[in-house]
């Protein structure tokens, strides 16, 4: 069986229930706010192409880099006004969710 | 030429078209503990049943040489046959003629047979073991896809559908399990997947091997896409064959019923449950206290295990038992266990087959994942299957029935014909120690002592409101039972409800939260 063979306990509405639980519930992610200034790979690729470099001044919308993933090439804009902090080099792989660029 | 050469011809021809891809392909099947196609038809039906539909169809294709490759019966055995002496309509992809790909002609003998099936109103089994997409095709294999899947669907809730993936079913081919009814597979040799480990690593970078990707185990714990894990083909064979006995052979008829057997005498539902309604105890066992011969078929039991879904008898005739499972998560209701539920109900609703519902849940899952995984869209499919749900629905409130997990396990208040509870049942808006917190909070803050005040406001609430009488008083419960005796209610409320007739406004179909 997919569960937890030890007894353990969960809690709804202030009862705490003894109970099994599953490898889906204790493998389940922690939820993580977006943090609209850190800006990751959606999904694993290459970055052909980098339009900015750090200092640079950014508006919302703005070119930041080209993610090539699956055969598209995916235009990677500025979700906020800021300043470029980190840039990437162009021509390298990136994993999925590794940092791309971070904004001031 | 006389009738006897013709009739030598023939069997030469015969002999020829069922060697399938020759000696050296079966070996290779055989090296990789995989029976053939024919082995396995013959297996699984009853001894000598067997009549075979197509035998001498051929492909049509020119392209790449293929006007001079002979595929024997096209890479697909096809007819039909006897399970336990029910009729069933069976085909059964052959992997040694050109790895079972899938062409045009192999299509069409496999929606030829669907078709015969839903005409004759019986149940249709088949076997996956194929490569994908016969390439030289081209849009042909992929029209032949197109076919059977609009074929599956029609044949939903007409006819029963039964998938077994005795190979690899990969790409468009695996939605054809995924529209029919049940699917079973077998450890190491089944493979499901929509894009394989080839194209995640030239795509994505990430290595995985195919059973982990798409092996019976994953299919059985992970996603839920399988309804059975056998360890051998012939166990799979094995559990086909109950299944086939506890179904009827099509929308229009019921189950067949066999003699009645009491429940085995080692489980007694007076000592398998523990009155605090915080403790853990197995559902498997309450049911097995409760069906004939102690024998419950159950269905997708690695996968959103909280809730127990599965078949048994009760006086002979085939139910539908659907059951939270205190054991694991407390049986509370969320994503997986929605969808579970929701489609068993639908699936005994199209197919006259009555629902009992055990229930003993706090509620809900709570948490930021199910929220987000859309526990509200998952969770309206359980409300809207039961509602929907026209057979006989019979619920027994074991032990807690707390919010909107009372409404939602089969409730008076959707539709139920007959509601019991046990003394031990507590039907509440919520468990005492929430309501109490919330009801008495000025109260518990204002106490010289806190957390005496709650536990004595907790006790307040739990001899007031966690009892079924309540419910009992306004008629959302019909009768409180002794639990000793809830074998015998149940047969009375399905002898009673033999002639159930609901109506319902016509419409084209309803819109569930898919």
């Amino acid at each position: 069986m997919n569960n937890d063979n030890n007894i353990k306990s969960i809690v709804i509405d202030d009862s705490v229930y003894e109970t099994g639980l599953t490898k889906k519930y204790n493998n389940r992610k922690t939820y993580h706010p977006v943090d609209n200034k850190k800006i990751l790979a959606f999904i694993p690729g290459s970055i052909p192409k980098v339009f900015v470099k750090t200092g640079d001044k950014v508006k919302r919308g703005d070119k930041l880099l080209i993610l090539e993933a699956m055969k598209m090439q995916n235009i990677v804009n500025a979700p906020i006004d800021g300043i470029i902090k980190i840039a990437p080099k162009e021509n390298i792989l990136v994993k999925k969710n590794e940092l791309l660029i971070e904004i001031e | 030429m006389s009738l006897k050469q013709k009739l030598l011809d023939l069997f030469k021809r015969i002999e020829k078209a069922q060697d399938g891809g020759g000696s050296k392909a079966i070996q290779k099947q055989a090296a990789m503990g995989k029976l053939t196609a024919r082995e396995r038809i013959t297996t699984l039906l009853d001894h000598n049943t067997f009549h075979e539909f197509d035998l001498f169809v051929e492909h049509k294709c020119a392209d790449f040489d293929m006007d001079k490759k002979k595929l024997p019966a096209d890479g697909v055995i096809t007819g039909t046959g006897n399970i336990l002496g029910h009729p069933v309509c069976i085909f059964a992809q052959d992997f040694t003629v050109a790895g079972g790909s899938l062409g045009l002609m192999h299509a069409r003998k496999i929606t030829k047979i669907m078709d015969h099936s839903i005409k004759m109103g019986i149940p249709l089994i088949g076997i996956n073991d194929s490569g994908g997409a016969r390439i030289q095709e081209g849009v042909n294999s992929l029209a032949g896809y197109g076919e059977i899947f609009y074929r599956n669907t029609l044949a939903s809730g007409v006819i029963p559908q039964i998938s077994v993936i005795l190979g690899p079913c990969a790409g468009g081919a695996v939605y054809s399990p995924a529209l029919t009814d049940f699917v079973f597979v077998v450890d190491k040799i089944s493979k499901m997947f929509i894009t394989g480990p080839e194209v995640i690593k030239t795509v994505l970078g990430e290595e995985i091997s195919m059973e982990d990707l798409g092996g019976a185990k994953v299919h059985t714990e992970i996603t839920g896409n399988a309804h059975f894990f056998a360890e051998s083909e012939l166990e799979c064979f094995e559990q086909i064959k109950n299944l086939v006995s506890f179904i009827p052979w099509n929308n229009r008829k019921k189950a067949d019923s066999i003699n009645p057997k009491p429940p085995k005498s080692k489980y007694n539902v007076e000592t398998i449950i523990p009155l605090d309604p915080k403790k853990p105890y197995d559902i498997r066992d309450i049911i097995k206290s409760i069906c004939d011969d102690s024998d419950f078929f159950e269905i997708q039991k690695d996968w959103a295990a909280n809730i127990v879904i599965g078949f048994a008898r009760l006086n002979g005739e085939t139910v539908g038992i659907v059951g939270n499972q205190p054991l694991v998560l407390a049986g509370v209701l969320d994503v997986d266990s929605s969808d579970k539920a929701a489609r068993f109900i639908r699936y005994c609703d199209a197919f006259n087959i009555p629902l009992i519902t055990l229930v003993d849940l706090p509620g809900y899952l709570p948490g930021i994942d199910q929220e987000h995984a859309g526990v509200i869209r998952h969770g309206a499919k359980i409300l809207y299957a039961y509602s929907e749900a026209t057979v006989p629905k019979i619920t027994v409130i074991l032990r807690k029935a707390y919010g909107g997990g009372y409404i939602a396990m089969c409730s008076r208040h959707l539709g139920a014909d007959f509601v019991f509870a046990w003394p031990s049942a507590e039907i509440a808006v919520m468990g005492p120690e929430g309501a109490a917190n919330i009801i008495f909070k000025a109260e518990i803050a204002a106490a010289a002592n806190p957390d005496e005040m709650r536990k004595l406001k907790v006790l307040e609430y739990t001899e007031k409101f966690a009892n079924p009488y309540i419910a009992a008083a306004n008629g959302h419960v019909d009768s409180i039972i002794n639990p000793s005796e809830t074998r015998e209610f149940l047969i009375h409320a399905i002898k009673i409800s033999a002639n159930k007739l609901e109506l319902r406004v016509n419409r084209k179909h309803g819109i569930p939260p898919f």
